[in-house]
């Protein structure tokens, strides 16, 4: 059994809750620059050009690359053997997005209530997701989720006779029917399988891989090729503007399911793709 | 459409707008104000109530933002658009009471179309997700009304060559289908 303090854990998510914020991951700077080569409208160059300068300014000004600085959603993978001492471990997660948020200036965008709509004033609460998993380590990912892209995500229950073909289709009419809202170029996450609430987790999930990255299972890799190929021909471009750089990247998660289900769920990720992560 | 930036400065007349074609690029100056969904459910209700607004709306541009808070010796945080859909609830009705701009992401929806047809409107994109980049064209910030919502309140900017797009027109002019159109291919 090792010990890890409550102090640890909020000292090391206050400092990855403001870095997240600052600093863009160089994959998705790496996908920026390919894609501006390659793009055929001069508008959208001109957009993607503004994305790379801005991403610039906030590293070296240590300022939001966004306004929209996000709700903090957490994902924990707490070693069986670890023994958390001095305190409740939600309690210090909600602490360090609370310094997180208040030291680096970063936006609070929660309301406590969703119909009474109050700010709660600080940007907790956080949304955490833990996993038991073996060993005698933590570790843990701040992903801050913006709203403007987390709205044009969407679950749908098909049916196991729309197959892969449904599947595709789906995917690629969210995106279209998406438009300019989500921030384009965007990141897609899809989740295939699970449950109700388990897809929705893995297109979430998705998204916390680097652009660029495929899915192990050949099909699934060759899935997210072709559904980017797709994407980026609907035309809709950085912004919505028009282009031809609409996606930077598709992840596909796959997971078992019941028989009478074909779960399926797109999350939606701007071109603000933060996550940073540590290990404890 | 021009590959060269269209200088123009705040407020606007019923000519600059019509001036303004889908896909030029604008360096906007000038004082503008910001208002997101909360901000904009307060000024409706003044205006059905028949109420005076906090500030005197014709001609002015309306910027669909919410800036991180200050660091000590700057004027504004990051200050980049939030999605604009989520204001065709109001748009419509601030635009009868004289507004002439809109800044924002995304497109908008018809209701606010036809408005800006008949009352001589113009619909700027901004590029969401680069609040730090657009925050360096605001030289002063001051909150005018609804301190209370915090980053939603009604803040007056002051902007030098803020850079944005003619995403929407007075004329039906629409960019989000034209580079569909232009830019999509057989799937």
């Amino acid at each position: 059994m090792r010990e890890i303090s409550t102090n640890t854990i909020i000292d090391a998510v206050r400092k990855i809750t403001i870095e997240a914020s600052y600093d863009l991951g160089r994959d998705v700077i790496d996908a920026v620059k390919k894609a501006k080569e390659v793009e055929e409208s001069p508008v959208a160059r001109g957009i993607l050009d503004q994305v790379l300068a801005n991403a610039d300014i906030a590293k070296d000004e240590q300022a939001p690359m966004c306004q929209d600085t996000g709700l903090a959603v957490l994902f924990v993978e707490l070693g069986q053997d670890v023994h958390i001492v001095g305190g409740d471990l939600k309690e210090a997660l909600n602490e360090a997005i609370r310094r997180g948020y208040t030291d680096g200036y970063l936006r609070k965008s929660v309301l406590g209530d969703p119909i009474e709509r109050k700010n709660t004033g600080d940007n907790t609460p956080a949304v955490i997701h833990v996993d038991i998993v073996p060993g005698d380590k933590m570790h843990i990912v701040m992903a801050p989720k913006g709203g403007g892209s987390e709205n044009m995500s969407e679950v749908r229950m098909m049916k196991p006779s729309d197959g892969i073909e449904g599947v595709k289709e789906f995917v690629i009419d969210r995106v279209r029917r998406s438009g300019g809202n989500p921030c384009p170029p965007i990141i897609v996450g899809v989740g295939i399988g699970g449950t109700f609430e388990k897809v929705a987790y893995l297109a979430k999930k998705a998204l916390l891989r680097e652009v660029g990255d495929r899915n192990p299972n050949r099909f699934y890799a060759n899935l997210e090729l072709e559904l980017l190929e797709k994407i980026n021909r609907l035309g809709i471009g950085p912004q919505g503007l028009g282009g031809t750089t609409t996606a930077l990247d598709v992840h596909v998660e796959a997971h078992p399911c019941h028989i009478a289900s074909l779960p399926v769920a797109v999350n939606t990720q701007c071109h603000a793709a933060r996550h940073k992560e540590v290990t404890l | 459409m021009s590959e060269e930036k269209k200088k123009i400065t705040t407020p606007l007349t019923d000519e600059m707008v019509e001036d303004l074609r889908t896909g030029d690029q604008v360096l906007i100056s000038g004082a503008i104000y910001t208002a997101r969904d909360a901000a904009h459910k307060r000024l409706v209700e003044l205006l059905d109530k028949g109420e005076k607004l906090p500030f005197d709306v014709r001609g002015q541009i309306i910027y669909f933002v919410g800036p991180t808070p200050a660091k000590p010796g700057q004027v504004i945080g990051s200050a980049g658009p939030t999605t604009s859909y989520r204001m065709n609830a109001y748009t419509p009705r601030v635009i009868e009471a004289g507004q002439k701009g809109m800044i924002g992401k995304g497109e908008m929806g018809p209701e606010v179309v036809e408005k800006m047809k008949k009352h001589k409107a113009v619909y700027f994109s901004a590029v969401g997700g680069a609040g730090a980049l657009i925050a360096k064209s605001i030289t002063a910030a001051e909150i005018i009304a609804y301190e209370d919502l915090g980053a939603e309140a009604i803040r007056k900017l002051t902007v030098k060559d803020f850079p944005a797009i003619v995403a929407l027109d007075c004329h039906g002019g629409n960019l989000y289908r034209e580079g569909v159109a232009k830019y999509g291919k057989e799937l």
